[in-house]
């Protein structure tokens, strides 16, 4: 069953007998198969491949006034700076303007940092602030706003940075770039 | 007492039945495939927990290259059209209709898309073109292309897809979300790869929570 006969004729057999011998129709099958389940495998690693997904994100309405732009506790507030070659800073609150709680992180990290935050402060007071400075790259804004589906903030804001900011991401890169 | 004797059984099996299960799938799966058509504009997009499939349907698609460069693309025939008469009268730029209608992608400026219509379709790649400018708010000439974009819509329901590479910088999605939001298109969707959701985050639980109200 399922095997090819390849013995080869036997013409040995006497004087007389002229019949050549019967070839068995049945092949084995099992390349075959195995031929099979590999182009399956090609296929379904090939389709789920090609399946971007989109990743939702709603502005905020410019507002005219400055009266109806909403208001963050700062107790609650937490400023992700994105800067260049994935470096990421954060300080919680408002900056001190010496840069006291100007902190340095990576995006290994930030994860610990904004679940700390929110575990730590009222729900509805939780505001997450990201910024990133001309240096960032569009994979670091996706990146920290993947980062706040994955905790599930629902407060956030995508904010440009100002130049004091900017200024202290600057220098921390090169103090850490000479070091 | 003698033991009645099993007849002995071959150990090769038919294999007709699983090749015939085998390549049924394997024909199934090549029906269902779709290849990726091949881009003009070579984009690798970043990983999200996003689990939506982006939509392929009435989709105004902006897409930012590693260069940060812009350029737009539209699927509706009709609608390209009318962008591409509404441009003729408001600009005086004599493009040839058809030729815009067909054109998948856009990445010049204004003045010079006429030339960029001469070009063959073959030959317009991403990487060759100026793309549309959005440097600054003074020149961003996505601002105009939103614009008709919009009246073309005229309140029907559009996809707003944003599709960057990975090493675009900051500035140039800046610009993009600026243009939208000038002309109040207030939602959009960025194309990202699916990445699975780290285990034991908060939204891993969410999904968990769930699944399990579904399931009861």
């Amino acid at each position: 069953m399922a095997e090819m006969d390849t013995s080869g004729g036997g013409h040995k057999k006497g004087p007389g007998v002229k019949k050549g011998k019967k070839l068995s129709t049945r092949i084995d099958l099992t390349p075959m198969v195995d031929l099979g389940f590999l182009l399956i495998t090609f296929f379904i690693f090939t389709t789920t491949m090609s399946q971007p997904t989109a990743f939702k994100l709603n502005l905020p309405k410019e507002a005219d006034k400055p009266e109806n732009d909403t208001k963050i506790k700062n107790s609650g507030a937490l400023t992700i700076l994105l800067g260049s070659e994935n470096h990421v800073f954060y300080y919680e609150g408002i900056l001190d303007p010496a840069g006291k709680n100007f902190k340095s992180s990576t995006f290994r990290d930030i994860r610990d940092i904004i679940i700390n935050k929110k575990h730590s402060t009222n729900d509805n007071d939780f505001f997450v602030v990201i910024k990133p400075n001309e240096e960032s790259t569009y994979k670091n804004v996706i990146d920290a706003l993947d980062e706040m589906a994955i905790n599930v903030v629902k407060r956030y804001a995508l904010v440009d940075i100002s130049d004091g900011e900017n200024q202290l991401i600057k220098a921390t890169e090169k103090f850490s770039k000479t070091n | 007492m003698s033991r009645p004797k099993l007849p002995r059984k071959s150990t090769s099996i038919d294999m007709t039945a699983m090749c015939d299960v085998a390549f049924l799938l394997l024909s199934f799966f090549i029906l269902t495939t779709k290849f990726k058509p091949s881009e003009a504009i070579t984009v690798n997009s970043p990983s999200s927990v996003a689990s939506k499939v982006a939509p392929d349907k009435d989709i105004v698609l902006i897409t930012i290259d590693k260069n940060g460069k812009v350029f737009l693309s539209l699927d509706d025939q009709e609608k390209l059209k009318f962008i591409a008469t509404t441009l003729n009268t408001t600009k005086n730029l004599n493009l040839d209709v058809n030729k815009f209608a067909k054109s998948k992608f856009f990445g010049t400026s204004f003045s010079q898309l006429s030339s960029f219509l001469e070009i063959p379709e073959e030959s317009r790649k991403g990487n060759l073109l100026p793309g549309i400018p959005c440097k600054d708010s003074a020149t961003n000439e996505l601002i105009d292309w939103m614009k008709i974009v919009n009246d073309s819509y005229q309140g029907q329901r559009v996809n707003l897809l944003l599709k960057g590479d990975n090493l675009s910088k900051y500035p140039s999605f800046k610009n993009v979300i600026y243009a939208f939001k000038k002309n109040d298109f207030l939602k959009f969707q960025m194309v990202t790869n699916p990445e699975s959701v780290p285990l034991g985050s908060d939204l891993w639980k969410l999904n968990q929570s769930k699944s399990g109200i579904k399931e009861d």
